[in-house]
């Protein structure tokens, strides 16, 4: 029984466990578009929400923006506080702004999409198996342990407006699985243990133009300036760090 | 400005807190006594305890005027204490050879009250300042002492999960000792070392949580050792030897000699604090970053926060909103 | 021969089935286990000292050992031992030597320590993955910073601060002569340490040239003989020891056997070629401690205030005072040997029975130096009968900043804690200065087993850091909150200022 396509829901004041109810029943109801009004600190907005539906959102959402979602795309014209898209197993999170620490932790898969910054441990953890492949692409920059412990998927920061290269410690610290990409050099000092450069090579290349392209479809950028070579891939220098830690007793 | 946006911001963070303790600190709320000590006290009961404090203070000084705290029954609130305060001027001749000491009457009779006088809790001691605090959720406090009739021109507010002293007054935030009032998220884990360190240099931990010692590290380093606030948070989370390897010699040598003489004073652990004093407040957090925190700035006012939303409450437009580095000071000062 | 033989100390058996005999045995065995006769192995148990040369040589694992393989009627406080050292006193009147630390069965407090680890409140830190920082500073440090602002607006450092020795690691290698050791341990130990970034105690037998190219990883020691002291020996150290005293003997001197003065340790050491090196008890110019601190600012003054100068005294029952004492001085640190520490030789009785566990040591120095408000000025070294990664998290707890390690370093490089060291002829190449037993010992297969022990060691202490949540050895400092004591009785409780489990 579809109400209405279009659902508006004002969470002014809303606790957010009424509020995902609101939104799970308008998915229900068969919308397939949200928005969102007034959002102010509310959690774990479209936690676990399986649906093709898409969630605008204005203000600022509380952490875990979009935990276990599967599906939906999430738009925020605003910050996001910590670790949206936790473990976010598909779909999209669009982001008109910066989050906090811990963004894309343990996601699985699915795209997010954060206009400027992203703060500490970006991409922690993120882990990709067979088809599931997990994307994080920033526009601006990124605070430190970019990508710490990452088991697979990809993540893109692209340094608009920056002055000079990406310097932040600890990139890919533990790194054991995905590729990092900076776009610019990366000095050494910056890499995390286990953390190496590699080869830029045709496929990866192709790959990260198209991401380009619809970050900047999204955001509105001209993409012109970022469609060249100049990036800096990073790479595990083994799948085993562990190995070699331990003697038997 | 009063307490009441505060209130608004610190209650939007409930989900962060138990509903076992939360508080507030305003500065600039005591205009008619802004040369004495504010003291406010909890005490058990105001027969025993009370006499005990009362000859303890008119020993070392003369109280100017004191008075119990006004406050208003909350339905969610159990009033376990009778919240006190005294205006009180130190005798300063009483303190012989020391540089300050007004100060070290405070901070002699404080640990005193607190670490000798069963039924008495002195949880704030500073000028023309005061803490509010108690066990229940922030709006509850807030609403108990009636936190909206305060105007202050700093204010701190901190609502608590407690893990160790649960349902204890004396354990809510902010910690406060003389000037300075600290709120603080995380846990210490260097408290024992830290412990040690200030109670060697005559501060007496009585609190049983770590928050304290920081209040206490930042009267030892700032007023005793009169070191600036930039080069406290360095001390307190000093930057990593690498990078302290990889600068220019005359800033390389500062930091080594920061780590080296305040080894004892660097915490661990993961924290997002913030300090105040009656001339600014300071915010950072550890040095990998493992808690939280948010700024907001407009120019006229500096806004800290565990969350970007509790900020928004106050100040819905504020457009300059960032994170700061792991470890580097967010200072603002008090422009007159 | 009224008092006739004791029973064996160990019984050597060889499966004669594996055996080939390879003779391997014989060519190792330097205490005369072995011999060939005609190609027939005949063993001689009485002579094995338990060095497990010939079990580590032999290819067959064809060698077993027993100890005491005779019973004594069993009886709690008459046991073996004490009857065989009456019997052994009574046939010679002398005083019983024995080498390595004290051996009694008295509980190890470190075993009874248990350190905290992070659940919930805080997380705990993957050193593999974030910055863990064990470098340590040794040395003295000011009470307070003060700086001054300048012209520029900006401030400036006026406080100088004094020379410290910079480690990577909290393990240093404690002081092993040239003469109780043999020139290739030393050596290997020398290139171990440089390459881990950490330091050694020369001992108190001088500094051999072949030393030299490590002098900068070299802490020099000034004992009672002062033997090799001279202002070339003083200036090649990276700083400087005191030694009053040792926690193997407190309260008595040291002895190397003319036997072990050869050609080389006496020209190292500056003595006679084969006469005793004797070492007074005390110094005799350090009859109190205002003498000390005077010798502390000699030494200081003859290497121009650029280097450390440690002390080091033996852990006995006043330790926390005698501690205060030393930070009043210039000295830079304090190094507490506590009663397991180990030693060449020393009278059984003072080994076995004199001074105090190097825990409670550490703990009471700690608490004292905290409560005079000068912990942090000077630095605290602990040792003796550290085993293991866990004593050494256990020992910066109780509030030491670095560790000296001796024995394990040694058992590094293949000893096997037989105990024997005073008779030098280590079958390790260790303890001795026979040329061909000497040869043994590899330098570079030690020095690696060695940078081996201390990596190890270091990775593990990074890994029991990051699980309790912190990141800097700095944190870990005294901070007995991580600790917890499990069946130890109120008193050293109090003493190492710790709660009991579970509180
Ligand atoms: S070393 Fe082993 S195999 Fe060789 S002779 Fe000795 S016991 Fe036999
Ligand atoms: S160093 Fe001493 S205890 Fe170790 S094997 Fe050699 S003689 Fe035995």
């Amino acid at each position: 029984m579809v109400l209405d396509e279009k659902v508006v829901i004002d969470a002014r004041g809303i606790h957010y466990t009424p509020l995902n109810e609101l939104i799970r029943q308008a998915v229900e109801d068969g919308a397939t578009e949200i928005v969102l009004k007034n959002v102010l600190g509310q959690r774990f907005i479209a936690d676990a929400l399986k649906a093709d539906v898409c969630i605008e959102i204005y203000g600022v959402p509380g952490g875990d923006l979009g935990m276990f979602m599967s599906g939906p795309v999430c738009i925020v014209h605003g910050n996001c506080e910590h670790a949206p898209g936790n473990t976010m197993d598909d779909g999209k999170i669009i982001i008109h702004g910066s989050t906090g620490d811990a963004a894309a932790h343990s996601m699985r898969g699915g795209k997010i999409f954060v206009r400027d910054y992203i703060g500490y441990r970006g991409g922690i953890h993120m882990k990709e198996y067979d088809q599931k492949k997990p994307i994080l692409v920033i526009g601006k920059s990124a605070h430190s342990f970019l990508g710490e412990y990452m088991a697979g998927g990809l993540i893109i920061l692209l340094g608009i407006d920056q002055k000079g290269p990406y310097f932040e410690r600890g990139i890919g610290s533990g790194i054991h699985g995905g590729r990092i990409v900076i776009r610019g050099t990366v000095d050494d000092r910056y890499l995390g243990v286990g953390a190496r450069k590699m080869e830029l090579n045709e496929n990866m290349l192709c790959e990260i133009h198209s991401l380009v392209k619809e970050f900047c479809n999204y955001f509105n950028i001209d993409d012109k300036p970022l469609m060249d070579n100049d990036y800096t891939v990073i790479g595990p220098s083994s799948s085993r760090p562990f190995a070699g830690k331990y003697t038997w007793e | 400005m009063d307490g009441s946006a505060i209130k608004d911001a610190l209650s939007l963070m409930d989900e962060r807190g138990s509903g076992e303790g939360a508080g507030y600190v305003a500065y600039g709320i005591y205009p008619d006594f802004p040369d004495c000590y504010a003291l406010h006290v909890f005490f058990d009961n105001i027969v025993e305890p009370k006499s005990k404090v009362d000859d303890l203070l008119s020993k070392w000084g003369v109280i100017v005027h004191q008075e119990e705290i006004p406050t208003y029954e909350q339905p969610r609130l159990k009033r376990q204490h009778i919240p006190w305060r005294y205006f009180f001027k130190p005798n300063k001749d009483l303190m012989v050879g020391s540089l300050t000491p007004e100060e070290d009457i405070i901070i002699k009779t404080v640990m005193g009250i607190n670490s000798g006088i069963n039924g008495a809790l002195v949880f704030s001691s500073g000028k023309n300042m005061g803490v509010f605090k108690a066990a229940g959720w922030p709006e509850d406090v807030a609403n108990f002492y009636r936190i909206d009739s305060y105007k202050g021109y700093i204010w701190l507010a901190h609502n608590r999960y407690p893990t160790n002293t649960p349902g204890w007054w004396g354990g809510a935030h902010p910690f406060n000792l003389l000037d300075w009032s600290v709120v603080h998220n995380g846990e210490i884990t260097s408290y024992g070392t830290n412990r040690q360190y200030v109670e060697s240099n005559g501060y007496k931990c009585t609190m049983s949580t770590d928050t304290e010692v920081v209040a206490y590290l930042f009267d030892l380093l700032g007023r005793k050792h009169e070191l600036p606030e930039n080069f406290i948070v360095k001390a307190l989370a000093p930057h990593f030897w690498d990078e302290i390897d990889s600068m220019q010699p005359r800033e390389r040598e500062l930091n080594r000699a920061i780590r080296l003489t305040y080894g004892p004073a660097m915490m661990n652990g993961p924290f997002g604090i913030v300090v105040a004093r009656s001339d600014g407040i300071v915010g950072f957090t550890d040095r990998i970053k493992l808690r939280p925190l948010v700024v907001g700035d407009d120019g006229d006012r500096l806004y800290i926060s565990s969350e970007e939303a509790a900020i928004r409450t106050v100040d819905p437009d504020i457009e300059n909103i960032y994170m700061p580095k792991a470890g580097e000071p967010v200072i603002g000062r008090v422009v007159i | 021969m009224s008092l006739g033989s004791v029973p064996l100390k160990y019984r050597i058996d060889i499966d004669r089935d594996q055996c080939m005999r390879c003779m391997r045995c014989v060519e190792n065995c330097s205490y005369g286990v072995f011999r060939n006769e005609e190609g027939k192995l005949i063993l001689n148990s009485r002579k094995c000292t338990a060095c497990h040369r010939c079990i580590s040589m032999c290819p067959r694992d064809a060698i077993s050992l027993k100890e005491r393989p005779v019973d004594y009627r069993s009886h709690s406080l008459w046991t073996g031992e004490a009857r065989e050292d009456i019997i052994n006193q009574s046939r010679t009147g002398k005083i019983l030597l024995a080498g390595m630390g004290n051996a009694k069965e008295y509980p190890v407090i470190f075993d009874r320590l248990v350190l905290d680890a992070c659940q919930v409140t805080n997380p705990s830190i993957d050193p593999l993955r974030e910055p863990m920082e064990l470098r340590t500073h040794i040395g003295k440090k000011p009470p307070r910073l003060e700086f001054k602002k300048n012209e520029d607006g900006d401030v400036d450092l006026i406080t100088e601060l004094a020379p410290n020795l910079e480690l990577e690691t909290p393990i240093m290698i404690g002081h092993m002569s040239y003469g109780a050791i043999s020139l290739n341990a030393q050596r290997s130990i020398a290139k171990a340490v440089s390459k881990v970034g950490t330091f050694m105690g020369t001992g108190e037998g001088g500094l051999h040239e072949s030393i030299y190219p490590y002098q900068d990883n070299m802490i020099v020691q000034v004992a009672s003989g002062r033997f090799g002291v001279d202002i070339n020996y003083l200036d090649r150290g990276a700083a400087i020891e005191i030694k009053i005293g040792q926690g193997a003997k407190p309260g008595i001197g040291g002895h190397l056997p003319g036997e072990k003065v050869c050609s080389d340790v006496s020209c190292t050491r500056m003595i006679p070629l084969g006469s005793d090196a004797i070492s007074p008890a005390p110094h005799h110019d350090i009859y109190s401690i205002e003498d000390l601190a005077q010798l502390v600012r000699g030494l200081k003054e003859a290497t121009q205030w650029k280097k450390p100068v440690f002390v080091k005294v033996a852990a006995v029952h006043n330790v926390a005072a005698i501690a205060a004492g030393i930070a009043r001085s210039s000295a830079d640190a304090v190094v507490i040997d506590g009663f397991r520490g180990g030693t060449g030789a020393a009278p059984k009785v003072f080994r076995d029975n004199v001074g105090i566990p190097i825990e409670a040591a550490i703990a009471s120095v700690d608490r004292k130096l905290n409560e005079q408000g000068i912990r942090n000025e000077i630095s605290i070294i602990a040792s003796g009968g550290i085993r293991n990664s866990a004593d050494i998290a256990k020992s910066i707890a109780l509030g030491a900043d670095a560790v000296y390690i001796g024995t394990a370093a040694l058992i590094a490089m293949g000893c096997r804690v037989c105990g024997s060291c005073y008779r030098g002829l280590c079958p390790w190449g260790i303890a001795t200065q026979r040329e061909d037993l000497v040869k043994r010992l590899d330098i570079d297969s030690g020095s690696r087993q060695v940078a081996n022990l201390i990596h190890a060691w270091t990775y593990e202490l990074s890994e029991l850091m990051g699980a309790a949540g912190i990141n800097s050895i700095e944190s870990l400092r005294g901070n007995r909150e991580r600790l917890r004591g499990y069946m130890l009785d109120e008193g050293s409780l109090d003493v190492l200022q710790i709660k009991p489990i579970g509180a």
